[in-house]
């Protein structure tokens, strides 16, 4: 058993563990937030992305000890009060999601890249980006079309603030 | 309301909560002294247990429990059964192999399950699972349908001779016979339809909760038809009576047909909470879902295709043999039946029609209804043919079928159907002008001149939907009646909660049913929450699948609010002292015609319930119900063009541009229909380009038991889609509706294949993988390889 004490969606959080519980089973099980989900076993569908120090990763392949210490964001974490993060926003407004399963890892995933791009996206990037993200539902369709309008909104929305 | 009513489209209210994380899915669920269960599982694809030791595993650390078959039997808990009953031809019924939850004497498949271990975390349950030991004396498996019917194969069940389950057929076998041999041609077509894993991303969870105390039983599970799943574990499997069973769907992450059976694990996690008193929670992980989730497809097929010197098809003959697996799941018989032979006259005009249609055992996971079910095998085979024969007769794959389409409805098929309405050319018009059709040999030689091979390929498609009605399924075999059932409750104040048999695991249910309201009442979308998957809640219904949410389920609403308006126009008329047929319902507000006399929604409401004022002997309260019943299928059809580039150096093949071209009837949210289609499409393309579930033949183990081996579409595999439709409204229904889940899935892996091999000029089987393309182009021209 260890105790692994890390900080998430801005909370400082402890609990002990098996040494061999994967992050994500320590978020849903030990801290309770079951927006992060377990789509597979082999790191392939996307379900479980968090943000572990402001980078995103797959919380199926990482211990939870080896996260001690570290920030993570999660679904439940980027809204703020209230207020839909543009991404999820952008979602809901194209219709980028069914079922909802795979959403949390898709919109995790998608804030990540918007943010790493700087603005520069286009389609055949953002499909080559979600290559580590599975949906069964949309056929993406709708999900490139909201993570291209999520982008245009955050970079628009910070080109305006630096004028 | 114009703005949130029927033909809005209205982004979905039940959005916030998937997109904050608060979804709640069956995993997601904690109940006090929750323990986890892990099960024991065949290693072989068949044979016989001699032994099992439980005694290590039970010292195991964490362990509540380990439970076996022995032990489910000897309290009385049933074998699973299929519920649509077939007769061969002969008018023998079909032979149904017993089927135990945990089995008991013989395994027949890979994760064929043999016991439940119930332990304080799922981690300890797998160590204590993985020390239960279990002695079998392996026996020959045979995994393909063609080598379970040979003479000597290995035989699964005794109580099914040879394998084979029905020998059934359909049609006109003599006029056929006779057609073809009149024939000017005849197009012979081998067609084989490859095995699919339908892969929800949610995995498959039941969460069993015993209540000592009341001798009750709650059930939380992944369900698309919570309902039937009461029904049949009540009814069938003797888990409880109805009225101790509560079934709870919560949340579902996609079901595409995998989700409606009631599986062993529901069932074994009910029982082992009685048994251990601990409420029992198992999750399938990815490998097990693939190992045990029913599976589709994987049909056998032989046609022949006759046609008069015009070209018009004058019969068709085909004979199918369909592999259903080690065991008959709920609706398996039904699938390469009345869902597949029923359609085999497609958009065309076809006098003579036989199918012969065989189902066999083999050692492989159940196979089921997926996404289309039988509906995509005959759309298949049918717009395969009619390319080939296209292709020998030398004229234009178009030219071709329109020359064949029904035109003229109602129009009665030789194979039952009995198509209401439909404009076929429309949909082909709209789907070549869209893709530029005309303009496709210059795309071409301008690829040619890149070293790269174009092809483009058309599938028109037609399916029957929005299963039912109940006394023509229950006279073709059904065990169930096919309607569905819908609460309309409006409360004091005026707000609205639609309870109904539908379920929503993706499709919009909340968002759509309400606009349905809001058109019909002109009450705000905020004011309607819709109820559904809960037992306990709503009264009984059959649940979502084969397209049927709109045409029925919806439906059954429509009938339940004439009843609420019937009975609202009754008050508003005794308080404003008007002729009720004189009170019209406009903007949420109840008005007498021709006068300016009104009264809000929400008074009328609160007059229904504070009673002091009603019409003499009307019961207060404003809630109806209604069970609705369809008086036919119905027939979304439509046309589907591919265009693809293939690189002959690599044998990939890249769309270049995907059409749908769909006529649903009317449309309620345009937003959500196309989300429908676009996952139709993208899984139709996985089984066209990408996805095959491969066993070994020999051993019976499955080789695409996870995400290195079975290949699922990825956003980068897919292009955006062009969409449009052509709608001619459904006469069977009040709205309208024909019904949009399925027929992505259904029309799309046709036109892919016919794009394909009219890009490399010969034939290929799906999925045509690059390593596939690759070896046929060196088939088809040798020279370039060597070169």
């Amino acid at each position: 058993m260890a105790k692994v004490t890390l900080t998430v969606n801005g909370r400082t959080m402890s609990s002990e563990c098996d040494d061999r519980t994967l992050l994500v089973h320590f978020i849903r099980d030990k801290l309770g937030l079951t927006g992060t989900h377990v789509g597979c076993d082999t790191t392939q569908c996307g379900a479980c992305v968090v943000h572990m120090d402001g980078k995103s990763v797959k919380s199926c392949s990482i211990l939870a000890v080896q996260a001690a210490g570290s920030t993570v964001t999660t679904i439940e974490g980027i809204a703020s009060q209230g207020e839909l993060h543009p991404v999820q926003a952008a979602f809901n407004q194209h219709h980028g999601l069914q079922c909802g399963f795979c959403t949390p890892g898709m919109v995790m995933t998608a804030v990540d890249m918007i943010n790493r791009h700087g603005g520069q996206l286009d389609e055949q990037t953002v499909r080559h980006e979600l290559e580590g993200n599975i949906c069964r539902c949309t056929g993406y369709h709708n999900i490139v079309k909201a993570v291209l309008s999520a982008n245009e909104e955050m970079h628009g929305a910070s080109r305006q603030a630096a004028e | 309301m114009g703005m949130e009513g029927i033909g809005a489209r209205v982004a979905r209210k039940e959005d916030k909560r998937f997109l904050t994380g608060k979804g709640r899915y069956t995993d997601d669920m904690v109940v006090p002294g929750m323990k986890y269960a892990y099960f024991v599982r065949s290693p072989h694809a068949h044979a016989k247990i001699t032994g099992i030791n439980v005694s290590a595993a039970k010292a195991m650390p964490g362990v509540i429990d380990v439970l076996d078959g022995k032990q489910l039997q000897a309290d009385g808990i049933g074998n699973l059964i299929c519920g649509w009953m077939i007769h061969s031809k002969d008018g023998s019924p079909m032979k149904m192999g017993a089927w135990r939850p945990l089995a008991v004497d013989t395994v027949r498949y890979v994760g064929d399950a043999i016991a439940i271990v119930v332990a304080d975390s799922v981690a300890e349950a797998r160590d204590a699972a993985e020390v239960v030991t279990v002695d079998y004396e392996e026996l020959p498996a045979v995994i393909t349908s063609v080598a379970a019917l040979e003479a000597g194969a290995p035989q699964i069940h005794p109580e099914a001779p040879g394998n084979l389950i029905f020998d059934w057929q359909i049609g006109d076998g003599a006029a056929t016979d006779k057609a073809i041999a009149e024939a000017a041609h005849v197009t012979e077509i081998e067609i084989l339809n490859n095995r699919l894993s339908p892969n929800p991303m949610e995995p498959r969870a039941a969460l069993g909760v015993y209540d000592e105390a009341e001798d009750h039983y709650t059930c939380y599970t992944t369900s698309q038809n919570p309902h039937v799943a009461r029904l049949v574990m009540s009814a069938f499997y003797n888990v409880a009576p109805e009225n101790k069973l509560r079934v709870i769907a919560p949340d579902v992450g996609g079901g595409f047909g995998s989700k409606i059976y009631i599986y062993p694990e529901e069932i074994v996690c009910l029982w082992a909470s009685k048994k251990t008193g601990v409420p029992v929670k198992w999750t399938s992980d990815r490998t097990e879902a693939f190992l045990t989730d029913a599976h589709g497809r994987d049909h056998v097929s032989k046609v022949k295709m006759a046609f008069d010197k015009n070209h018009r098809i004058i019969g068709l003959k085909v004979d199918t043999i369909a592999n259903l697996g080690a065991y008959m799941s709920l609706f398996s018989s039904a699938v390469p039946t009345y869902l597949y032979a029923t359609l085999l006259s497609g958009q065309y005009a076809i006098p003579a029609i036989h199918a012969n249609v065989r189902t066999v055992y083999t050692n492989t996971v159940p196979v089921d209804a997926y996404r289309g079910a039988g509906r995509p095998e005959a759309t298949y085979l049918l717009e395969r043919t009619m390319e080939v024969a296209a292709r020998e007769l030398g004229v234009s794959p178009a030219e071709l079928r329109r020359k064949n389409f029904i035109r003229s409805f109602p129009y009665q098929t030789p194979v039952i159907m009995n198509y209401d309405a439909g404009d076929y050319d429309a949909s082909l018009t709209a789907a070549m002008d869209a893709a530029d059709w005309n303009g496709f040999p210059a795309r071409r030689a301008e690829a040619e001149g890149r070293g790269k091979k174009r092809g483009i390929g058309m599938s028109c498609y037609i399916e029957a939907c929005g299963i039912a009605p109940s006394q023509a399924v229950g006279s073709l075999g059904a065990g169930v009646g096919l309607w569905e059932s819908a609460e309309v409750r409006v409360n004091a104040v005026g707000t609205i909660e639609v309870l109904t048999g539908s379920h929503s695991h993706g499709q919009g249910h909340e968002t759509t049913f309400a606009q349905l309201v809001a058109d019909r009442l002109g009450v705000p979308l905020a004011s309607v929450n819709i109820v559904h998957g809960d037992t306990d809640k709503v009264q009984m219904g059959m649940g979502t699948y084969g397209s049927r949410s709109g045409a029925v389920g919806m439906s059954a609403i429509v009938k339940a609010l004439d009843k609420v308006e019937m009975k609202a126009k009754k008050i508003a008329a005794h308080l404003m002292e008007a002729d009720e047929s004189d009170i019209v319902i406009e903007n949420g507000e109840l008005k007498v015609a021709g006068t300016d006399k009104t009264l809000p929604w929400f008074q009328v409401a609160l007059a229904a319930y504070t009673a002091h004022n009603l019409p003499s002997g009307m019961e207060p309260g404003l809630k109806e119900t209604a069970f609705y019943d369809p008086s036919n299928f119905t027939f979304p059809a439509g046309c589907y063009i591919a265009e693809v580039e293939i690189d002959p150096d690599t044998g990939k093949t890249e769309i270049i541009q995907f059409v749908a071209a769909d006529d649903f009837g009317n449309i309620i949210n345009p937003m959500i229909v196309e989300g429908q289609v676009h996952g139709g499409l993208a899984q139709g393309i996985g089984q066209a380009l990408l996805e095959e579930v491969r066993y070994d033949e020999v051993s019976g183990q499955l080789l695409t038991a996870s995400y290195m081996d079975y290949a699922m579409p990825r956003a980068d595999d897919l292009p955006s889609f062009k969409l449009s439709h052509q709608n001619t409204p459904c006469p069977s229904n009040p709205l309208g509706i024909k019904g949009c889940g399925e027929a992505g899935a259904i029309g799309s892996p046709p036109a892919l294949i016919n794009a394909i091999t009219d890009a490399i000029g010969v034939e290929i089987t799906m999925p045509a993988t690059p390593l596939k393309v690759w070896q046929a182009l060196q088939s088809a021209e040798p020279r370039m390889a060597a070169e």
